[in-house]
Formats: structure tokens, sequence, C-alpha cells
């Protein structure tokens, strides 16, 4: 028997968004739970692809996150209640039709704070850069700022704590660590995280299309260039 | 903010001369919307219907840019001429000297200047012109994000704003009704999404106080002083969500944070309830001292988890 692709059939296995638990937030938007990040950027997926196709009408944002995945509505064009129904029955991708793109960030390691990582992990420099630039890290979401990326997948042996005194400034580019995160700081900022090296790609730029680097769901990897 | 749009553009449109800048004025509109999963706060005006008013007084479309006047308002001279309007916070408006109303459209000849003094009732003005603040829009919006750093920033004494042409009806001359701030005005919250994080009590602690606006409050929320709000249970940390412009975060410390137009896209706190949006300009016009109440209201639909 031959199987013929429908795109707007949902796959058999696929289960439907209405499995998942809503809760409105406020009266223009509303946050759908899931249990792992591989769902959340599933959901992420469908709900962007089902807005741009006008499949969901009245969606201004759709804000992915660790373990949710929050929607905004613009009531003066329908009410939250229709943009739920519409949401939740909407079919979740596979992961791999939900998969990112993998984006290289050459960083220079050259932090102020190396020597201090290296105490407080008991490794070499080389160790700390090696162990840094070896995954492919996971950007759950962007947020704290505009093109800041949340990564997943740092390696434990590199999980120190945070300066005990923040730096007031903190130059755009910066790469750091703090406590389970990795991170650049997308603009000059104060921050206290521990300091490690540097890069010049640009994480943020309004002028830019699309204006963030990154992406949720997006790979990334440092590339030692040092 | 002086050069963020090239001197040819100014040259061409006409053009606002900042004489003196006021204490925090902004350039704002309904701010950015699409691109908060990259961590764009939305940002725009803290009191979207004062916004909305001003505009309509002078024939612009209601999201056009105007000025977000905070305290005490600029000194802006009008080489060209034009019409303002003055809504939200309770100013004094004068022209060249001689007073002028707010709440109304105003002309205002060539080569006069406006002054909006000081705010005697509320937090914030908004200042429109007829054919609206022309700076380029960045994503969208002309809005000075104050956390994200997009926008043109601070107005400063010299710089130069240009005046758009998007009129799209003429110059209204009747006077609208003036802001109503009472002494403690009540705001509509919808429970959760959190909700459920909180000892029982809770709920009723947060509508039972009248709440005081602390001075560490700015665009981005209010902190509010009172009584902690407990938590249910052993101290747990959330994952980090999205938040949106009314959420009432609550940090470990149990006092809440309402959320303004410039909230971040994203937070690790709870939140216990949502401030409704036909509620929120209200909470933009408070100002450190002013004590709010909140009150439920029932949640647009049933939650299903």
């Amino acid at each position: 028997m031959t199987r013929v692709a429908d795109p707007d059939r949902p796959v058999a296995a696929d289960p439907p968004v209405s499995a998942l638990p809503a809760r409105p937030v406020g009266d223009t938007a509303f946050v759908v739970d899931v249990r792992d990040l591989a769902t959340v950027h599933r959901l992420h997926a469908a709900v962007r692809a089902a807005v741009t196709a006008g499949r969901v009408p009245a969606v201004v944002d759709v804000v992915p996150a660790y373990r949710s995945v929050l929607v905004v509505v613009d009531p003066a064009r329908t009410g939250v209640e229709a943009v739920a129904d519409a949401v939740r029955r909407l079919p979740l991708p596979d992961t791999a039709a939900a998969q990112g793109r993998t984006v290289e960030v050459p960083v220079v390691y050259d932090g102020p704070d190396l020597p201090e990582v290296c105490a407080r992990t008991g490794l070499p420099v080389d160790e700390v850069i090696a162990r840094h630039a070896a995954p492919a890290y996971l950007v759950a979401f962007l947020g704290f700022a505009p093109g800041f990326p949340y990564l997943v997948g740092l390696d434990p042996a590199l999980h120190v704590p945070r300066r005990a005194t923040p730096r007031t400034r903190v130059p755009a580019g910066a790469v750091g660590l703090g406590g389970d995160q990795t991170g650049v700081y997308p603009r000059d900022s104060p921050g206290g995280w521990q300091l490690i090296g540097h890069t010049d790609t640009v994480l943020f730029d309004p002028l830019r299309s699309p204006p963030a680097l990154l992406a949720p769901g997006d790979r990334l990897r440092f590339v030692a260039v040092r | 903010m002086t050069g963020v749009f090239p001197v040819e553009a100014a040259e061409v449109m006409p053009a606002i001369e900042v004489v003196a800048p006021g204490l925090l004025t902004l350039v704002e509109d309904l701010g950015r919307q699409g691109w908060a999963h990259l961590g764009v706060p939305r940002a725009g005006a803290a009191d979207v219907r004062s916004l909305r008013l001003a505009n309509r007084l002078v024939g612009n479309p209601e999201g056009a840019a105007a000025l977000e006047v905070t305290l005490h308002g600029p000194r802006l001279r009008f080489p060209q001429g034009g019409w303002v309007a003055a809504c939200g916070a309770q100013v004094d408006v004068a022209v060249d000297g001689r007073p002028a109303s707010a709440q109304v459209a105003v002309p205002v000849r060539a080569g006069a200047v406006l002054e909006v003094g000081r705010v005697r009732a509320g937090l914030r003005c908004y200042v429109a012109v007829r054919g609206g603040i022309a700076v380029p829009p960045v994503l969208g919006s002309r809005s000075t994000d104050t956390v994200g750093g997009l926008g043109p920033g601070v107005l400063h004494a010299g710089d130069l704003l240009p005046v758009g042409d998007q009129v799209v009806g003429p110059v209204w001359q009747e006077p609208v009704p003036g802001l109503a701030l009472p002494a403690e005005p009540v705001l509509r919250v919808v429970p959760g999404p959190r909700d459920d994080w909180f000892a029982a009590p809770a709920l009723g602690v947060l509508t039972g106080t009248a709440w005081e606006v602390t001075a560490a409050s700015d665009r981005t929320g209010l902190r509010l002083a009172g009584p902690a709000l407990p938590r249910a249970g052993p101290h747990r940390e959330l994952a980090s969500e999205g938040m949106v412009p009314g959420a009432l975060q609550v940090p470990p410390d149990g006092r809440p944070i309402l959320f303004l137009a410039n909230a971040p896209t994203t937070g690790g706190y709870p939140v216990i309830g949502v401030v409704v949006a036909a509620d929120l300009p209200l909470a933009g016009q408070l100002s450190p001292g002013h004590r709010v109440r909140f009150t439920r209201c029932p949640p647009p639909f049933e939650r299903s988890g």
C-alpha cells in the first residue's frame, strides 16, 4: 500500500499538543508546560510554522524557555482562548524537523579569570580550553538580553561559582562560566561570571536579518583560536 | 541620542530641537512585538492609553512614536511650528511662556518653545507631535528599550527629533478628560500561571493588601512593599520561563514585582498572577509612595493542568 504524505495531516505517532497542560497568563497570553527541552523546541517550531502559515491567528510572540512555551496574543484581534484552542490542536513535528543549525563561535581564551578557573577545577589551562570547546552546546532559549543564549551542555568539571563580587563592566563578547552555565555577553554590562576568553562574533545586531546570531534549538560550538 | 539618525534626514524633515531634556524623556510607541524569542523586550509606552489619546488628538495613528515624559518635562523648540498634545500625568504646559492646556491639541507657531513642566499627579505624560516622532525604527519600533539598549536612548539637550508625516486625520479640537488616578487604584489580576507555587493564603494576602510602590521602581517594573507572599513547601527553583508586562513575579523575599512595559522576556521567579492588559496603563502612572491594590479576575479560559 502506498502512503501519500499529507503535510497538514498529523502523523499518528505525534501526540497532539492538547495532551499538554496550558495555563492562562493574564488575559493576553498562555503558557504550555512540557516535559523536556526537545519538546519545547518541537512545540516552538510547530506554533511558529502555524503562525507563519496563517493557521493560528493573532499571535504576536512565541517564547520558548527550559520547560515551557509562552504564546502572546493580540487581544484586539482575537481572544486568548481561541488561540489556545488552535495551538492545542496542532500536531508536534518530529524532533529532526525542529532541529536548528550549528553555529561556530571563535574564541580567544585569554580571560582574566582563567587562573582562578584552573585553581578551582584543578585542571591545566589547555584542559579547561579543550573541555569548553568540546561540546556542541544546545541553545535552550534566548533571554536576559537581546541575543543572549542560555546554553545546555557545559562539562560538569567546569562548573565554577560566580565571582564573589561582580564586575561593574564586562565588555561585549566576553566568554564566561557561572554555575552550570556558559555564554557570551552580548553587550557591555555588569556581570558576575568568571571570564575565560572573548570573541569578536556579534551575537545581536538589530540591523542584521535575523538580528540574533542564534535561535532556540540551534547548536553552538566554541572554536579555540589561540 | 545625538547623531543616531543621519543629519541629511533632519535637514529634509521638520525637526524639533531639544533645548532641555527634562528628567527622563524617551521616544516611545507601542513597542516591539515578534522578537521576544530572541530576548528582545517589548518596551514601548508604560501607559499606552495616554499615548494613544495624545496621538488621536493631533490626528496621528494611535501607535505613532511620541515623547514619554517622567516627573519633569523637556523644553522643545519647534523651528517649523506644529501641533502638540500632552496626555496622561497632570502637568503644566506652556508655549513661549504662556500657559497652555494639557489633554487638548495645542498649536505651536514656528520658532516657539514648548515647555512641559513638573508632573503634579501621576508619573508619565505623553507628548505627541502631529506627524509623529520619526527617528528610524529598530525592529519595527521607534521605542527606546531601557533594558535591551535598543532605540534612540534618553533625550539630551541639543538633540534634533525628526517629525514625520504619518497623519490619519485632522487635529481634534475638543479637550479630553484627564487621567483619573485613585489614591489606591485596584488592578484586576488573573491568578497564575504559578500560583500553585505559593502557600494557600498567598493570593488572599495579595488581594488583601494595600501595596506601596517603592523607589526601586522603573519602566521594567514596580517593586512593591508589603507582607511577604509565602511559598508552598520547601524552597525550589523555577526553570526560567517567558514573562509578560503585567506579571507579578515573586522573588525569594516574597515581595512582588509588577512588570511594566520594559519587562524582560524571561524570568526565573514564579508569577502568582498577571494584571489584565486594560489595567496596565494605570500601573504605569504609579510613582514611589503610591499605594495599589489587586483584585481577582476570572481567567480567560480554564487551565488544563
